[in-house]
């Protein structure tokens, strides 16, 4: 078992960002047909942070964000976090309901918005989870989101927590949507438990 | 004019004024402020977790509540504060996500809020005030020259506890 992430070899990291490189290019594309345009994403970072590190990396602990989370139960249980500043979440809705842009606000985000979003992390995170199982034939089942829109700090610590027993830093599998290269949509984030990792680079065959 | 001091996730920072101490985006973690106002010296620990009892990995006193307390403690005293006088303000331990059903870990702001509470009491820190519950963030600024903790929410007003 890993117990240290800064154990993991460049061909794990390699591996890693393989796996999340095809999921998240499948979630891309999913997305892009949920909103009808074309929708970009960046290779995908690996990194093992201190939790009081993660907040910065999504525009520091205050920014207003949308973020929708999953447990994700199965052989290697795992969280999902996909998080949108406000200002995207916005404009996903706008397209997901075929509103002109900018006309949904922060006030008119209720109970049929979450929704949408919600369902939009359904379907990115099945479709990242398919990838997944193909390459480690392992099972991968997504709970039911949980939407939570509020400071990024306050959305990462309650997601964190559930890891801190356990260890001091996370492991992110971490990929940037984008729209039309230019804005950024959203990140999502794959969180493995510590005992999961090991389970899935030894399901890939790069295990220690 | 001090500065103001940022304190991270599982960490802790002390400051005396005119400096403030600010932790950012708590949601289910808590922040707690230690301080004693005759000196106008205090301490904040941005903790994550109820406990220490149950972890396998302890070695961040600033990540829990009975140590993170126990740690504030010690460090206010060799700043100069005196024990008996030392008195708590603090804030956080939200719920933050909407789940259909139930979910044990998304419970774990009432639960750290419930220890703060607890092991305060099992020190005998005298509590002047707290913030906590609900299903939002706060952003608290906590000033050792007035024993003041600002609590800053997005949607949820704006107060000094």
């Amino acid at each position: 078992m890993i117990h240290d992430y800064n154990q993991l070899s460049a061909i794990q990291i390699d591996a890693l960002k393989e796996i999340g490189n095809i999921g998240a290019g499948n979630a891309a594309t999913a997305l892009a047909q949920m909103v009808n345009a074309k929708i970009d994403m960046n290779v995908p970072r690996v990194s093992i942070l201190p939790f009081a590190d993660v907040p910065k990396l999504i525009g520091g602990a205050d920014s207003h964000v949308v973020g929708i989370f999953f447990n994700v139960s199965g052989a290697a249980p795992a969280s999902i976090l996909f998080i949108l500043p406000i200002d995207k979440a916005l404009l996903l809705v706008d397209m997901l309901f075929a509103r002109d842009i900018g006309e949904t606000n922060i006030e008119d985000f209720g109970e049929m918005e979450m929704s949408a979003m919600m369902e939009l992390g359904n379907i990115l995170s099945a479709t990242y989870l398919n990838s997944l199982s193909m390459f480690t034939q392992l099972n991968f089942t997504p709970s039911v989101p949980a939407i939570g829109i509020d400071m990024a700090g306050a959305i990462i610590d309650s997601v964190l927590a559930q890891f801190g027993e356990v260890a001091d830093h996370v492991l992110l599998l971490e990929t940037e949507f984008k729209k039309e290269k230019l804005d950024v949509v959203g990140y999502f984030f794959l969180l493995p438990e510590l005992g999961s990792l090991a389970t899935i680079l030894s399901a890939l065959g790069v295990n220690l | 004019m001090g500065k103001i001091i940022q304190v991270g996730m599982s960490d802790y920072k002390l400051a005396k004024a005119p400096d403030k101490l600010l932790t950012a985006g708590l949601g289910s973690c808590i922040g707690i402020c230690l301080f004693d106002k005759s000196v106008r010296k205090g301490g904040l620990a941005h903790i994550m977790l109820p406990n220490s009892a149950l972890a396998k990995n302890v070695a961040n006193h600033a990540k829990f509540a009975d140590t993170a307390i126990i740690l504030l403690l010690e460090e206010l005293e060799k700043m100069g504060c005196n024990r008996s006088r030392i008195q708590a303000k603090y804030a956080g331990g939200s719920q933050m996500f909407k789940f259909a059903g139930e979910n044990n870990i998304m419970k774990i702001g009432p639960r750290n809020a419930e220890a703060v509470g607890e092991y305060l009491t099992k020190h005998r820190i005298r509590i002047l005030s707290s913030d906590t519950g609900g299903n939002y963030g706060r952003t608290i600024t906590f000033n050792p020259e007035s024993g003041d903790l600002l609590v800053r929410t997005i949607g949820h007003g704006e107060r000094i506890i």
